[in-house]
């Protein structure tokens, strides 16, 4: 099963004329299944060209309907990137990634404030995006560091998802689907979402959960966890040694008023019966300790 | 990007929001000039610096004569203002608001920040102003008052009467306090604020609703859309490492440990931070150098982190996605070149092209210490700190 997506989603790029739009979906065109699934570009400004065979479309709508494409990826520029995130939404995709970092609050307020009620699910801003091993990836995560298997993986930040992968991997644990959800403190999916995801995906036997300091999402999850999940659930907590009140390079990672310390989450986590782990280089073994 | 607090009520000010009358001056002569020009036999003497707290660290005094604003201005300016939100050593004033007295009846708290779980702008209040917020809701959190407020119709009558009236501001106020109430939220969403404070918003003599204080913080990511805003940015208040950082497009934050590390992604960058904690050293900063990041902007970490004179160590930690092993390993050779390594170098390359990144290492002739995980990494370069 995995979740959200498999080999059978069709995906469109939005901004696959811009360099970085282009190189990704160059990436992900060449991993496992990728050939068949991405099978649309958007450009307002330049339909009925191609890249690289893939065509290119004026809107999001019409891309849907000439390919069926049903999830977005999208790597607009910040100043567009919610607009972008509208439109997909609009013309009700199930799923959009969006990849920009640097959009504005106050863009994604309303933006997730037009979501309600939509079907349209959204993963990011400012996420390295999704992976299901060897059937397909969207995203600008390295791709060979991954392989099929049964640990799901859920995370704020990129490399530090790379890094929890790759031990992983030390212990032969391949993963079912691994989710950036974003370090932007307005975003789609949280942690508690994509755990609720895992715990009834068949595919799924255990989770890791990455999180970082800043905002409850967490500490939201962990209590979800602690009512409902059956399966066996780790994390590790990015910041211990972050000082309050200072940005740590995502824009939702920030200790405000004293709320959002990584020691407050790791507490919450374990008191929700959650296997914690205060050293990064243990993730992989901790997740490999509760099977 | 922060503000001073007279710009931030300049701004107030355009949204109808009423204020104290108040000029700015950078000197003690201006400061007794700016006293002179304001009426009356009652002033306000403000240090202007970014941190909260002002007050308690003796920033803001009140001037009974022109004597005293003279005497209270010479002792303000030039100050290294200590207060719990400045580092340990304080920050000097440069500039003096000088603001007419006012006699206050009674100190209201006004607050609006965004919401990360319900993502949208919260409107808090309380009675209980002037005093420490963050204490209040931890002691008396019943008497903070929210409200969250819907994106495209803005914050209603309803709400700003029902607020207003919760945190007792008397009838006759109600008018006043429900438009500045709307003001501040159209101030708020108009400059991509992501922080608005009046502590304390002042019951006045003759029955005016005025924010005796102001303090606004914005969005870095909307500035593109607020040249006038960029223009208010006071670089004095910036460290100015952190300013050089921001050029080159580095996250760069300053911490009072002795090992450095430069490393690609924050998640990761905190996660080496806590690491090398964990194994008993001391970060000296955290640094990102981001997803694109080539030999020059690695030179340019490189040089950020030896302005630091505590410096012991240097851990690189870099996992190669987008970004390639070879590349940076080409980038930490050059950079120890350029800037001629004075202290130990450990490097912990993941990812791709690990091999042909380690090979360019170890061809270099420099002495870097070659690390093989995180945890190998962190004990390397604290044993390397140690030993230095």
């Amino acid at each position: 099963m995995s979740i959200l997506i498999d080999r059978k989603s069709r995906v469109m790029t939005q901004g696959i004329t811009g360099k970085t739009g282009q190189f990704h979906t160059r990436m992900c065109r060449d991993y496992a299944n990728g050939k068949a699934c991405f099978v649309a570009g958007v450009n307002p400004r330049k339909p009925g060209e191609d890249f690289e065979g893939i065509p290119v479309y004026a809107t999001v709508i019409e891309a849907k309907q000439q390919t069926g494409a049903n999830v977005s990826v999208i790597y607009v520029p910040p100043a567009f990137a919610a607009a972008a995130i509208d439109e997909a939404v609009e013309a009700e995709l199930d799923l959009v990634i969006c990849i920009t970092e640097g959009i504005p609050v106050r863009d994604m307020i309303r933006t997730r404030y037009k979501m309600q009620g939509k079907k349209t699910r959204l993963i990011g801003p400012n996420c390295p995006g999704i992976i299901t091993p060897d059937e397909i990836k969207v995203g600008i995560m390295p791709g060979y560091i991954h392989k099929k298997g049964r640990i799901g993986v859920v995370s704020r930040s990129g490399t530090l998802t790379y890094e929890a992968v790759a031990q992983l991997m030390a212990f032969g644990l391949g993963q079912s689907t691994c989710i950036g959800i974003g370090g932007d403190p307005v975003n789609g999916l949280k942690h508690l979402d994509v755990m609720q995801l895992f715990n009834n995906d068949d595919e799924t036997d255990a989770v890791l959960m990455v999180g970082e300091i800043g905002g409850s999402d967490e500490e939201d999850c962990a209590r979800w966890v602690k009512e409902n999940m059956q399966k066996p659930v780790v994390g590790f907590i990015a910041g211990v040694t972050a000082p309050s009140g200072k940005r740590m390079g995502h824009a939702g990672a920030i200790i405000s008023g004293g709320k959002g310390t990584a020691q407050e989450k790791l507490e919450v986590m374990e008191s929700c019966g959650i296997k914690i782990t205060r050293n990064p280089a243990e993730m992989g073994k901790l997740l490999k300790s509760v099977l | 990007m922060k503000i001073h607090e007279y710009q931030a009520k300049a701004i107030l000010q355009k949204y109808g929001v009423i204020t104290p009358k108040g000029i700015i001056s950078f000197s003690v002569d201006e400061a007794v000039n700016a006293a002179k020009q304001l009426d009356g036999e009652l002033w306000a003497v403000k240090a202007q610096i970014y941190a909260g707290g002002r007050g308690k660290g003796g920033g803001v005094k009140v001037a009974r004569s022109l004597d005293e604003v003279r005497q209270q201005a010479g002792d303000i300016l030039g100050m290294r203002l200590v207060t719990h939100q400045t580092v340990p050593e304080g920050q000097v004033v440069h500039r003096l608001f000088i603001e007419q007295g006012v006699k206050i009846e009674k100190e209201f708290y006004v607050g609006m920040v965004v919401d990360r779980r319900v993502q949208r702008v919260c409107l808090m209040a309380s009675s209980e102003g002037g005093m420490d917020i963050e204490k209040v809701a931890i002691e008396t959190p019943d008497k903070i008052y929210k409200v969250f407020i819907d994106p495209i119709t803005g914050l209603s009558l309803q709400q700003a009467e029902d607020i207003a009236k919760k945190i007792g501001i008397p009838l006759q106020c109600m008018s006043q306090a429900v438009a500045l109430l709307q003001g501040l939220y159209r101030a708020f969403d108009d400059t991509d604020a992501t922080l608005l404070e009046i502590n304390p918003l002042g019951l006045v003599a003759g029955d005016q609703v005025m924010a005796l204080d102001a303090k606004l913080n914005f969005d870095d990511n909307a500035l593109f859309r607020h040249p006038e805003i960029v223009a208010l940015r006071d670089l004095d208040e910036e460290d100015p490492l952190e300013i050089e950082a921001s050029k080159h497009e580095l996250s760069y934050i300053p911490l009072d440990g002795n090992i450095g590390c430069l490393v690609n992604g924050a998640g990761l960058a905190m996660a080496t931070m806590d690491i090398i904690k964990l194994y008993g050293g001391n970060p000296a900063n955290f640094l990102d150098v981001g997803g694109g990041a080539t030999a020059e902007k690695v030179t340019e970490a490189f040089k950020l982190m030896l302005c630091n004179p505590n410096l012991r160590a240097i851990l690189v930690n870099i996992f190669g996605g987008i970004m390639k092993c070879d590349v940076i390993a080409q980038g930490v050779v050059a950079a120890a070149r350029e800037v001629q390594l004075t202290v130990p170098l450990v490097v912990r390359l993941e990812g791709t092209h690990v091999d042909l990144g380690k090979k360019i290492l170890i061809d270099s002739g420099l002495t870097i210490i070659s690390a093989d995980n995180m945890a190998d990494a962190a004990q390397k370069v604290v044993n390397a700190a140690r030993i230095h």
